[in-house]
């Protein structure tokens, strides 16, 4: 089953077009990434998927339904969430707050609740700290729900956003970059957490990321963006050799030297040789 | 690791029993300050009388600028209007003498539904923007007191306001409106409390933090901005009624800038967000000048040095604003051990 379908999505900011007639499907529980070099437009894309942007043309369909041009809480409630290339924890709150503001949309108290602590807001706020201390302690992060998000070491901050992103229980979640700034362990321990996602909660995954071992090792489908429109698309292994692929990536003229060395495909080390 | 957290759990406990106690300590001492037989006791009523009210403002303004971190420097504007419906439905210029009791509430509603209006057209605005346009507002209030001459009978005020009466009994010293302040700062106190700890002020403080996310993590900005604006401006509605009543005339000068600067400014002193900073702060702000009048001309130099050393030597206020330890130390706590349970199985 499809979970989401953008079709000819177009963002434009001025005259640049960041996303251009940018078309995706993601099958459920899924692993799905984007790649592409700086500045393709994958994020802004993300900010369509999520409300933050309206996109100029085009739509975007979840679980069947139009949320092009939903407000992001209202996208949220409708099970997309989503975590930041550049983390943004609420730095000023505890690390068990910032989980409790992801589960927002699923709470239900009101005000007359809250001032007079009726039992269904006893209930809720009980039950709501248990959930997550529950999500804290399946990300590895017990014993720091008191710490400020601010506080904590950078990895303890990637994996925090994951689990507030996980509070308000979504079908499909965005990862921009979730392995950005992280060394090959905590790389590899990320990996096995976003799988993991997919597996134990069934949650479908779309993501972002630069680091190649980590896109070519968990990914389904691959789709390659660059100058805003989508230049590829296809299984680890075809992305590999798309001639298209290799020009953006190391540019022309690369791409027959790169085409003809026997078993060679991107990764970050043949990036990194030929950029040299 | 079983020792060390039962030891951190006793001293948070023992931290906040502190904490009490001292908080319970203060309230009786205010409660008995008028009952006390010093010469100047009827001043020193007034005095904190007075800081009383900056206090119930201060708490009001805490929730829009402290916990939702929306900057408003008009907060006057709301305490203008709760002063002009008590002034104008209790007084011989319109002839109309309802009851106290009954205004209260009328110029709570009319505050907020004020606070709603300045609220809609600055929902999109951040920081500066919305510092400035506030600050409009605030002036233009004053300026509608001012110049309105049939309505608010312009500057030279309203004067010769009903006293309110509670049960036959008519509240018309010093004593009387030290203690109607008392009760309202603890019934707002208790309020803002509660909201504080709790899904909404949850959801004001990420708005606070980073609007955008919270935002994307299912708040609805629009309605959490405007109740903030709303629930501020309601609380310092109800200052003003007070003040109105216990002055028994109001004049427009009395909602000029100063008061919407001295909020905030008391609000920063004591910690931005922290509850109890609001009530350090409006003591420091509002009744230590008082107790520099001895020092006469010196008194504002003296004060505003003091608040310069105090801003250099603690930025983050009296008592800054500290977030509740939930994970180890709230009731529920028996589940531990499950590192690799599903989150979202049950339910």
């Amino acid at each position: 089953m499809i979970i989401l379908e953008a079709c000819t999505v177009t963002k434009r900011f001025g005259g640049l077009q960041a996303v251009a007639e940018f078309c995706i499907t993601v099958e459920e529980r899924s692993i799905s990434s984007i790649i592409g070099p700086n500045g393709a437009g994958k994020t802004t894309f993300f900010n369509c998927v999520t409300g933050f942007y309206k996109p100029d043309e085009g739509e975007i369909l979840f679980k069947g339904q139009p949320i092009t041009g939903k407000s992001p809480d209202r996208i949220t409630h409708l099970g997309i969430s989503r975590t930041y290339q550049n983390i943004r924890l609420f730095s000023n709150m505890t690390a068990l707050e910032n989980i409790l503001v992801g589960q927002h949309s699923r709470l239900k108290t009101n005000l007359l609740d809250v001032l007079f602590h009726t039992p269904k807001y006893s209930k809720e706020e009980e039950f709501s700290n248990k959930e997550a201390r529950r999500l804290l302690n399946y990300l590895g992060l017990e014993g720091q729900g008191d710490q400020l998000a601010r506080n904590l070491p950078y990895g303890y901050q990637r994996r925090l956003e994951i689990a507030r992103a996980l509070a308000s229980r979504p079908n499909l979640i965005l990862l921009d970059e979730p392995t950005a700034g992280m060394n090959p362990n905590e790389t590899t321990e990320t990996m096995a957490l976003i799988r993991r996602l997919r597996d134990d909660l069934g949650i479908t995954i779309l993501l972002i990321e630069h680091d190649m071992k980590v896109v070519m090792g968990i990914s389904d489908i691959i789709s390659v963006m660059d100058f805003g429109q989508k230049i590829a698309e296809g299984t680890p292994d075809e992305i590999q050799k798309n001639p298209k692929v290799i020009e953006a990536y190391l540019g022309r003229g690369s791409v027959d030297r790169f085409l003809n060395k026997p078993n060679t495909v991107i990764t970050d080390q043949t990036v990194k040789e030929w950029n040299q | 690791m079983g020792n060390e957290s039962t030891t951190s759990k006793r001293q948070i406990l023992s931290k906040s029993n502190l904490r009490y106690a001292i908080t319970f300590i203060f309230a009786i001492a205010l409660a008995t300050l008028p009952m006390l037989n010093f010469p100047q006791t009827s001043y020193w009523v007034r005095v904190v009388g007075y800081t009383g009210l900056y206090i119930i403002l201060g708490l009001g303004l805490n929730v829009v600028v402290g916990f939702a971190g929306l900057l408003d420097l008009g907060y006057v504007a709301f305490y203008a209007i709760g002063a002009y419906t008590f002034a104008l439905l209790a007084g011989g210029h319109f002839d109309i003498h309802l009851s106290f009791w009954l205004i209260i509430p009328i110029a709570g509603l009319l505050a907020s539904l004020a606070g709603i209006l300045l609220g809609l057209p600055v929902l999109k605005m951040r920081g500066d923007y919305l510092a400035i346009v506030t600050l409009g507002f605030g002036e233009i209030i004053r300026l509608l007191a001012t110049n309105l001459t049939g309505f608010t009978n312009g500057s030279q005020g309203l004067y010769n306001l009903d006293k309110p009466s509670l049960f036959g009994f008519i509240l018309k010293s010093g004593t009387n409106f030290y203690y109607l302040i008392f009760v309202l700062v603890l019934i707002i106190f208790f309020v803002v409390n509660r909201l504080d700890r709790s899904r909404i002020g949850r959801a004001w403080i990420a708005i606070r933090e980073d609007e955008d996310v919270a935002q994307m993590m299912g708040v609805n900005t629009t309605f959490y901005k405007l109740l903030a604006f709303a629930i501020g401006a309601l609380i310092g509605g109800l200052g003003g009624s007070v003040f109105a009543a216990w002055q028994g005339s109001i004049f427009p000068d009395n909602f000029n800038l100063f008061v919407s600067i001295n909020v905030l400014c008391l609000i920063i002193i004591g910690g931005m967000g922290s509850i109890p900073g609001v009530i350090i702060g409006s003591f420091a702000l509002i009744a230590l000048p008082d107790i520099l009048r001895e020092f006469a001309t010196y008194r504002l130099l003296i004060f505003g040095l003091l608040l310069v050393i105090m801003m250099i030597a603690r930025p983050e206020g009296f008592i800054p604003s500290r977030r509740r330890q939930l994970e180890l130390h709230s009731k529920s706590n028996g589940d531990q051990t499950i590192s690799s349970d599903i989150p979202g199985e049950e339910a």
